[in-house]
């Protein structure tokens, strides 16, 4: 269960636009069902005590929003979750928004529940959710109430939170947290313990799935060019849908080039994915590798910073001891 | 669509002789938009040329690709024979069909095969080949040495004198390198402080020359004629201006128990130093790690004694930018260490010794004034052993030492043989040697002189082991010659330990773009034809830093890098390269990641004017590239995640045109 309500967020929204500060909010409210939350802009009070929503499903990251909505006239009103805090820093640092046209809320987080994983335990008939301290009560069709432990159902990401720490926000609602230590590079380590066919068998299996919606693309934080190679004819690899096994390795090998050093770990790619591919893997071997050839680097970190592969200092590795930490 | 021209080269028989050039020319012919296809036995000749230039012509060509040898040899004769002919230079690609065909192919069917498909590969990417006209860049007209050897002391000397100005960056408080420990130079036997310290003086007085002492090369940007580096000038904690060099402190100094890096260890200095007595600038200098007011704040006797008041505990790091026009290596060698060659006991007994030890040992400014006494005793060897290619041509599965032939330890251990017996007719000289080498100017006869005038032994064969007994060292070794194992006692042993580069190479190299082999000494442009300048522009090399190199070789080449320099130095502006980048601003997200890896520093950014939807305006952040600073490295393409920067003449979309064409 979250520590803030949709009730505190609406009374932030209704104070700050009385202020002046801000015009406008980024939110989330429901979509066909109530697990099924989707982003939102609201534009007055009313609108957001008509639709805003917020809780469990609210995993939506809205810093990539911010390259539209700060180039409107007036401000936008956003609430950040920790991990959202890094993608709002790496665009800062990439220059995508104009910060004076943002204000940012930084609100706690207790991880947001995957409804695949409720999905998987009850079978069908699910009809509604709802989560009371460390349960998840789960009302279905053909068995009435089910009860599941939160951390079961929990998302891969927020299992594996990386920080509950906010690295950006105008005010804070709620307490600030710590970075965690998190266990997330384990499932990496187990695809570099496999042998290099086995590890071709394993994404080939995943990425097959892809029916190429672009869902991970245009969700990603980090993806916001002025037009995607993938859209453009000039690129060479543009592709509206992926004609043969090779080009759908590509589209994610690509992209995970292009994110490479950019990618903050959000896990928005995941999340959205309607073939449920675990996307995120291939970003955090990039940056499992990037910290174990430069040292410890989390994009997003810091405004500004200098990302090792766009950067040079004495000590970086050289290329032939990289690949022979590979072996 | 081009209309191409294809010309394959035979190069005599160097093509000829393992790829069917007709066969070649016939397939290339075939390929899209080629609309003449020869071939001819040297392309590269008059004859050749208007054979190129007439095509043009009579075919009304706009695109040529001409299969040879490596763009690197005739790409610029290709390109002016186009000019010549009325079409823009940049329209010629230059397929390898030497270099990396016929030369390492055996077969000729292969042979051919591979030519035709680098044929069409250059075919392929003169298709979308467009014209380009490069841009002009100024000089600046002062170069930086980097390293005060005798090397960086010589380059400077000589840019100096033909009136340039000239900055030398030295690691160590005073300039003149190695060359300053040695005690004397082979063949002739001069003393080398007797003719290194005048040039030191030369250097000190020369009005164009400034020498950073105790500095080092912090960062280099920019690119040939314009290069802007950093000089980090470690603080010395003396004032440089101020100190008169007389020397007080460095006798009055309390911490005695310093070892002496200028005599390798083998005594001790203060904490405040002066290296040696013909030091340039002669200014002392505290060493931080042992100074116990620097570490504990109580102490400030050179202060108190310094009459000149040149003490400035505070002193730090100072960072200079300067403009160069031509930077110049000259970082020099150091013998390797003897860690892995246990086997000489060098670890175990203090008269193991390695033969820069003994030069200092014999020197008359080294620990022992200059008398030849065992490091462990104080007592007269009478029986010495002298152990060559220590390290030193090892073979490439040995897990220590070097492939390479240090080259210089040959003479220098007959010099140290026929010293030593020249002023201590009791002792005994061993040396064993794989070959003698002695191919230099009166060195053989220098060689022959100390076998046959001065009586030293010289033995064909290995060192096996070392062995320290009671105030003996047991040498074993075998006499090939002979054909018998031997067993001597020897009073002192001393190793002629293999040289490499500086380690400071590996780093500098990187700044500069200067490639290294894999030994890290500094690659030649060419071996043969260019072997003071590096592949990168504006980069030359001076001294041991590019291989092992007696003084005289050294000194040689330090003139020629200097030539190269002044040569450089000499002109007012430089054609530029055509192939910068670009950016395309409808596509670039102004994220700043070419700008972050962009070496030269060509990129800025500006917010620009867009018209956006319903007739308002954008504004968006958008990359721009310098033309005359960019040097076409095309790193800014690869950063780029939108893939708005691109390469003139190198174009993305050109390089995987070719990528298509080799897998066609």
């Amino acid at each position: 269960m979250q520590k803030i309500t949709r009730e505190m967020l609406i009374e932030k929204a209704a104070a700050l636009i009385a202020e002046g500060k801000v015009n406008r909010v980024l939110g989330w409210k429901n979509g066909e069902f109530s697990y099924d939350v989707t982003p939102a802009l609201f534009e007055s009070v009313e609108e957001m005590q008509k639709d805003f929503v917020f809780g469990d499903f609210c995993g939506a990251n809205f810093s990539k929003y911010l390259v539209k909505e700060a180039k409107k006239d007036g401000a936008v009103l956003v609430f950040l979750k920790p991990c959202d805090t890094y993608s709002f820093n790496q665009l800062l640092t990439e220059h995508r928004f104009d910060r004076e046209k943002v204000y940012a809320v930084g609100i706690p987080c207790e991880g947001m529940i995957d409804v695949n994983k409720i999905k998987l335990s009850i079978g069908d008939g699910l009809l509604s959710i709802a989560s009371e301290g460390d349960t998840v009560k789960v009302e279905t069709l053909y068995d009435g109430v089910k009860e599941l432990n939160r951390n079961e159902v929990l998302s891969e990401r927020c299992l594996n939170c990386k920080s509950k720490k906010h690295v950006a926000y105008d005010e804070l609602i709620g307490e600030d947290g710590e970075v965690i230590d998190s266990n997330r590079f384990d499932e990496v380590e187990k695809l570099e313990k496999m042998s290099a066919d086995e590890r071709f068998a394993f994404w080939q299996n995943e990425l097959s799935k892809c029916i190429r919606c672009n869902a991970c693309r245009d969700v990603c934080p980090a993806c916001t060019c002025e037009k995607c190679v993938f859209d453009n004819p000039n690129s060479g690899v543009e592709n509206k849908a992926a004609a043969n096994s090779f080009e759908e390795r590509m589209f994610h090998i690509i992209r995970a080039f292009h994110v490479a050093g950019r990618c903050t770990d959000c896990g928005e790619c995941s999340r959205v994915c309607p073939q449920h591919i675990p996307l995120h893997l291939l970003n955090r071997k990039f940056i499992k590798d990037i910290n174990s050839f430069y040292g410890d680097y989390q994009a997003g970190e810091e405004v500004g910073s200098r990302a090792p592969l766009v950067n040079y200092t004495k000590e970086d590795i050289e290329p032939c001891d990289a690949v022979k930490g590979d072996e | 669509m081009q209309r191409i021209g294809v010309f394959v080269c035979w190069c005599g028989s160097n093509i000829a002789g393992t790829v069917d050039v007709q066969k070649v020319s016939e397939a290339l012919a075939k390929e899209p938009g080629v609309v003449h296809s020869v071939n001819y036995q040297y392309m590269c000749s008059q004859a050749g040329q208007e054979m190129i230039k007439n095509a043009i012509k009579e075919h009304k060509l706009t695109g040529i690709v001409v299969c040879s040898c490596s763009p690197r040899m005739h790409e610029a004769t290709f390109r002016k024979t186009a000019q010549a002919a009325g079409i823009n230079p940049y329209m010629v690609e230059i397929a390898n069909i030497r270099e990396q065909c016929s030369w390492i192919h055996k077969d000729m069917a292969e042979g051919t095969e591979k030519a035709i498909v680098l044929g069409r590969t250059a075919i392929a990417k003169v298709q979308l080949n467009a014209p380009l006209k490069p841009g002009e860049s100024p000089v600046t007209k002062r170069a930086l040495v980097i390293g005060g050897g005798i090397a960086g002391i010589q380059t400077a000397l000589d840019i100096a004198d033909a009136g340039f100005e000239v900055d030398i960056v030295e690691t160590k408080p005073t300039i003149g390198g190695k060359m300053a420990q040695l005690d004397k130079t082979f063949p002739t036997l001069d003393c080398a402080a007797c003719i290194l310290t005048p040039k030191m003086v030369d250097v000190a007085q020369h009005e164009k020359i400034k020498i950073y002492s105790y500095s080092e090369v912090e960062s280099v940007k920019g690119f040939v004629g314009n290069f802007e580096v950093t000089i980090k000038k470690k603080a010395r904690f003396v004032k440089e201006d101020v100190c008169t060099g007389c020397g007080l402190c460095t006798e009055k100094c309390p911490q005695k128990k310093v070892p002496n890096e200028f005599n390798l260890g083998m005594d001790n200095r203060r904490a405040i130093y002066i290296p040696f007595a013909q030091a340039v600038p002669k200014v002392a200098t505290i060493d931080a790690n042992y100074c116990t007011m620097l570490k504990t704040g109580k102490c400030g006797v050179c202060s108190k004694v310094c009459t000149a008041k040149a003490i400035d505990y505070t002193q730090k790091d100072e960072f200079i930018t300067e403009k160069y026009g031509a930077i110049v290596a000259a970082t020099g060698f150091n013998p390797i260490s003897m860690d892995k060659f246990d086997e000489f006991a060098y670890s175990q007994s203090k008269d193991v010794i390695t033969s820069l030890e003994f030069e200092r040992l014999m020197n008359a400014a080294g620990p022992t004034a200059g008398k030849l006494v065992r490091p462990s005793d104080g007592v007269h060897p009478h029986k010495i052993v002298f152990v060559q290619c220590v390290g030193s041509r090892c073979s490439s599965c040995a897990e220590k030492g070097k492939e390479y032939c240090s080259k210089i330890c040959c003479m220098y251990t007959a010099k140290h043989a026929m010293l030593t017996r020249d002023k201590y007719p009791d002792t005994d000289v061993t040396v064993f040697y794989i070959d003698v080498r002695t191919p230099g100017k009166q060195f053989d006869e220098f060689y022959r002189r100390a076998v046959e005038d001065y009586g030293v032994h010289y033995i064909k064969g290995m060192v096996g082991k070392v062995s320290p007994e009671g105030n003996k060292l047991i040498v074993q070794g075998s006499d090939l010659i002979a054909n018998k194992q031997l067993k001597i006692e020897a009073d002192l042993v001393v190793l002629a330990a293999a040289i490499e580069p500086d380690k400071s190479a590996r780093p500098l190299a990187t700044m500069l773009t200067a490639s290294m082999d894999t030994n890290d000494f500094f690659t030649e442009a060419h071996p043969k034809l260019r072997p003071v300048e590096s592949p990168t522009a504006g980069i030359f090399l001076s001294g041991a830093c590019q291989g092992p190199k007696d003084i005289p070789e050294t000194v040689s080449q330090a003139g020629a890098a200097a030539a190269k320099v002044i040569g450089l130095l000499a002109k007012d502006k430089l054609v530029g390269n055509p192939c910068v980048a670009h950016s395309d601003e409808m596509m670039c997200n102004g994220c700043s990641s070419c700008e972050k890896v962009c070496p030269y520093g060509a990129i800025t950014y500006e917010n620009k004017e867009f018209r956006g939807p319903n007739r308002t305006t954008l504004i968006r952040r958008v990359a721009q590239v310098n033309e005359a600073v960019c040097q076409g490295c095309g790193c800014c393409t690869v950063a780029c995640p939108s893939g708005a920067m691109d390469l003139k003449g190198f174009a993305s979309k050109q390089i995987m045109a070719e990528v298509d064409a080799i897998c066609k």
